[in-house]
């Protein structure tokens, strides 16, 4: 039976309606003449409350509403990656081929048929298939290969036929069961509902960056959550592309939530043209792009980040690392905030519905590591870096704050840094990890028990500078001991050299961990000559007058492998020139 | 100023408010709701638009790369313009963000290209005397009669100022994807539109969000912002220049904030810099322009200019830190260096940031930035490519 209701009220993207039949909460609506995608928020009183995913000028008192008995889904299967899809996954490369704006109540699935996959079944005739099992596999692109998984919540069955090795299109059929259901590539997913594992497991494998501030300070494993808080134009989405774009994980989901458009097109132009480090093809065949920039409706902003959510579980199900970044939650938690005022509902803090931090705890839940339902058995991950812009700059808002509660890392940018141009500008004195006691084991079988007392020297040298710089404010740089002058030229350089990378250089945009722990080597090589020399009667200003900042930038610049080669070797030759120093003094 | 309900009505309307465009709108001025404010017939033209817009997909999209020249050093140098961006002037009261704005218009070419910008300029209750100051500046310009002007005063209705804006992109987008011009809009004061859009939403009774700003503002004024940009394979190009006053120089202020979220960077006039006798009165610390890097460099301007840009960055932030520590420690406590770094900042605050209304090319900022580079010692200079240090200031350097 197709159920009804007309429409008895509009409050921006809210409409309320009268149903005719019962209807549930987050039941999927179509609404007016054009059938423009809804779903129910609210039922009270003989009224549902349908929030639509489209701008709802045009639409007018009385108008039909149908009632389409499912929830919000998602089709999953071939065709995802290398695609852009608004919060609601409809592909925005079809529908470009319409225009330039976006048309209103455009109904298009989200993965087309057009394109024809290899695939090769991976079961036979008279075989039993439970869910989550590898049903076949399809080539997606030329640098990756997909799982086609028996859908999770079907019924087990006995395979009847399934299709030879051939290219198929998404939606033929390639295998039937005994009972005469018939699966193709593609399936259905309810955004809003995780999808099951057979087990979760330990994080204990860290997610690379190649952003050394990252890896060395404050790391977090694949399965892991870090939020990335700033004001405006301190470095969120350039942190966030920089990661989608180096780290290491297999599938790479990036959400563009309430964000700009520019930001979605500099993706679309950048990642096919990089190579993936690890497919050695273009990074966009690992990527999906879910865009939904601030100018399209905030509804489907609401929901973007739930498709990003499915997509990314999607492919962790086939037991790959995936990595989420979604910019920025703030925009999300808007979205709710602004249909909650629309709804009247009673605002919590700073306006923002009551349910934000239990929304946001759904959402964080479905990051982690574990095992797939089904077999073969299969071992993937989903980890979250999510941006957060807080009003004002300020972080103890609500949304930073309940972020804060749900990740294991926060990643602080900061407006001074930002402004003295010191970029990736995270603060590393408010910045945590919770998670390095659960990757010692990992970086020490990695880097040997060496990497950690380099990274605790480090630390110390950045706690002394801050002290050092408060007696500074007292006294002057000219009033501090030979020791303490060489400490704050050598944090400096710490800051220079390790923590600062341009994400915009083509040398330094991503940089190997073992280099990084080179590059530690280096520096704390030079302290030990340094302090040395100071200990022996030399000056800090002999030492300063070597131009010991522009070579060392050209060692790390340098595209050599041997990092720690050269680097030793320039430890000598520096050392020789100090005691040389001392020859001439004495 | 109250509201009254038939206005309430016409708000209503808006979203099926169109406006004509066509050739007939060039060198015409119009009110908040598209009216003819200069005695001259209605506006018709076959084609209309809604002024509302739709948001142009992503996928159309092509980054902005193309270097615009102001002849403002602070920018080309610095935070350069890009054709297609949305740059903001962060202003405070009293401080001369109008001049700003009519001198980047006056100056503003895109190198090796014959055609001007055709200006679009929204006026959103903003003084009469201000107004004025504007319009005068576009007739001597001579863009009186090349753009398109809309004009909604202090003193007129807070509810066509949301309009406003909304004809003036409407207007700018025809030109730009419609016709194929470079369109350069120029958009005053968004405060006051946020403070109508405000206005508005306690009339409607909707729940306030900060300062009473309604919680929708960041979409709406997204909503405006988006629609600069250039598309794939079309000539033409939206380029915005909206004028924001900080009220009590805040830059935390809900409008200020939410705007900075939005657009591609922002200049940031300063009231300590003014007192200086500097104009501009830009503080490049706060200063940002985001698409910078895709107009700059090796073909399009010149090969050091990223570089350039992070080096004087780093030098002035660094002179500025050392002022207020003398502040603190005197003179006697800075090392010979640090009072470089001292006579650096004055250097460049004197010579290179105030430039008056002459417009410079980039050449010629280049040409100071190193004045005031050399007085630094060559070693400190480590963010340029040392052939560059050299060529400029001799193997020596500077000082030593
Ligand atoms: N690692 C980096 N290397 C070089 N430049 C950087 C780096 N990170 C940030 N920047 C500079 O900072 C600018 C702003 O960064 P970004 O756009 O990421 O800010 P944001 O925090 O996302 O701001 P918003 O909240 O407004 O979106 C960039 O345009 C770039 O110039
Ligand atoms: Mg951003």
């Amino acid at each position: 039976m197709r159920k009804t209701g007309v429409i008895s009220g509009i409050s921006g993207p809210v409409v309320t309606v009268k149903p005719r039949q019962p209807v549930y909460m987050f039941e999927v609506t179509r609404v007016g003449s054009s059938g423009l995608l809804g779903e129910v928020i609210r039922i009270q009183k003989g009224s549902v409350y349908v929030q639509v995913y489209e701008d709802t000028s045009g639409l007018a008192y009385g108008d039909e509403v149908v009632f389409e008995d499912d929830l919000l889904s998602v089709e999953l299967g071939p065709g995802l990656l290398g695609g852009v899809f608004d919060g609601i996954g409809r592909p925005l490369r079809t529908l470009g081929e319409e225009g330039i704006f976006l048309p209103r109540g455009a109904n298009l699935p989200t993965i087309g048929s057009e394109t024809v996959y290899p695939y090769l079944p991976a079961l036979s005739p008279g075989d039993e298939v439970n869910p989550g099992d590898v049903m076949g596999r399809v080539r997606e692109n030329a640098n990756f290969t997909a799982s086609v998984m028996f859908p999770p919540g079907e019924a087990p069955g006995r395979v009847a036929w399934r299709a030879d090795e051939g290219e198929y299109s998404p939606r033929e059929a390639v295998i039937r069961l005994e009972d005469g259901r018939e699966f193709s590539m593609v399936q259905r997913w309810r955004v809003r509902i995780p999808r099951p594992v057979s087990t979760r497991l330990p994080l204990e494998v860290p997610l690379l960056t190649g952003q050394r501030i990252l890896d060395t300070l404050f790391p977090i494993p694949l399965g892991g959550a870090a939020v990335l808080p700033g004001g405006f134009g301190t470095g969120k989405t350039v942190t966030q592309q920089s990661l989608a774009k180096w780290c290491s994980a297999d599938v790479i989901i990036y959400v563009g939530c309430g964000e700009r458009g520019n930001e979605m097109t500099e993706v679309l132009e950048e990642f096919p043209e990089l190579v993936d480090p690890g497919t050695g093809g273009p990074l966009m065949n690992r990527t999906v792009l879910v865009a939904n920039t601030s100018n399209m409706p905030v509804a489907a902003r609401e929901a973007s980040i739930y498709l990003g959510m499915t997509l990314g579980e999607f492919y962790r199900d086939m037991g790959y690392n995936v990595a989420i970044m979604a910019d920025s939650t703030s925009r999300w938690a808007e979205a709710l905030r602004e249909i909650g005022g629309r709804l009247e509902e009673m605002p919590g803090e700073e306006g923002y519905p009551a349910y934000l931090g239990s929304r946001l705890a759904q959402y964080y839940e479905r990051a982690g590591r574990s095992r797939s339902l089904g077999s073969p058995g299969r071992i993937g991950s989903i980890t979250v870096v999510n941006a957060v812009s807080p009003a004002g700059g300020d972080f103890s808002e609500p949304v930073t704050q309940a972020s804060l509660r749900m990740s294991g890392a926060f990643w602080a940018l900061d407006k001074g840094l930002a402004q003295q141009r010191h970029f990736p500008a995270i603060n590393w004195r408010q910045s945590y990890t919770l998670y390095d006691e659960m990757l010692t084991p990992w970086f020490r079988e990695a880097l040997g028990e060496e990497w950690f007392s380099l990274k605790a020297f480090m630390k110390e040298v950045l706690e002394k500078e801050q002290s050092l710089l408060d007696l500074v404010q007292l006294v002057g740089r000219d009033g501090l001991s030979e020791g303490d002058k060489w400490t704050l030229f050598l944090a400096e350089l710490y800051r220079v050299l390790f923590l600062q990378q341009n994400a915009f250089s083509a040398t330094d945009a991503s940089f190997p961990l073992p280099r990084q722990r080179d590059l530690l080597l280096v520096l704390k090589e030079l302290n030990d000559l340094a302090e040395a020399f100071l200990a022996r009667g030399g000056f800090f200003e002999q030492i300063s007058e070597f131009p010991l900042r522009a070579e060392l930038l050209r060692l790390r610049e340098s595209e050599e492998e041997d990092l720690a080669g050269r680097g030793a070797e320039w430890c000598t030759n520096l050392s020789e020139k100090l005691a040389s120093l001392e020859v001439m003094a004495g | 100023m109250g509201l009254s309900p038939d206005r309430i009505t016409v708000w209503l309307e808006r979203d099926v408010l169109r406006i004509p465009v066509g050739d007939s709108l060039v060198g015409r001025i119009f009110d908040g709701k598209g009216e003819a404010l200069d005695g001259l017939p209605s506006n018709f033209a076959p084609l209309s638009l809604p002024v509302n817009g739709a948001p142009i997909n992503p996928i159309r999209r092509s980054s902005p790369d193309i270097y615009v020249e102001t002849g403002i050093s602070a920018l080309d140098m610095m935070n350069t313009l890009v054709r297609g961006q949305k740059l903001p002037i962060f202003s405070g009261a009293g401080l001369p963000a109008n001049e700003l704005a009519v001198q980047i218009v006056e100056g503003a070419n895109i190198p090796g290209s014959a055609d001007p910008f055709l200006v679009v300029f929204a006026a959103m209750g903003i003084t009469r005397r201000e107004a004025q100051y504007f319009m005068e500046a576009f007739r001597k310009s001579g863009a009186l009669s090349t753009g398109v002007f809309f004009l909604n005063l202090a003193s007129d209705s807070v509810v066509e100022r949301l309009l406003t804006p909304r004809l003036a992109l409407t207007a700018a987008e025809y030109f730009a994807f419609n016709r194929g011009y470079n369109v350069l809009v120029v958009m005053t004061d968004m405060l006051a539109y946020c403070d109508a859009l405000r206005e508005v939403s306690a009339a409607r009774e909707e729940v306030p969000g900060r300062r009473g700003y309604p919680g929708y503002m960041y979409s709406d004024l997204a909503e405006l912002y988006e629609r600069a940009g250039c598309v794939a394979g079309l000539p033409g190009s939206v380029t915005q220049i909206p004028i924001i006053t900080m009220p009590d120089d805040d830059m935390t202020h809900p409008v200020v904030d939410l705007s900075g979220y939005i657009t591609e960077g922002q200049i940031t006039l300063d009231r300590s810099i003014q007192e200086k006798g500097i104009y501009p009165p830009i503080d490049v610390l706060p200063c940002l322009s985001r698409l910078m890097n895709k107009g700059i460099g090796k073909g399009k301007t010149f090969p050091q200019h990223r570089a350039m840009a992070d080096q004087l960055y780093a030098c002035y932030a660094r002179a500025r830190e050392v002022e207020r520590m003398r502040l603190i420690v005197g003179d006697d406590g800075l090392t010979s260096l640090e009072r470089t770094y001292l006579t650096f900042g004055g250097m460049f605050e004197k010579n290179f940031l105030a430039q008056g209304k002459e417009g410079r090319t980039l050449a010629a900022s280049e040409k100071i930035a190193w004045k005031c580079l050399s007085v630094l010692p060559a070693s400190e200079l480590f963010k340029l490519p040392e052939s560059y240090v050299a060529e400029n200031m001799g193997r020596e350097g500077g000082r030593s």
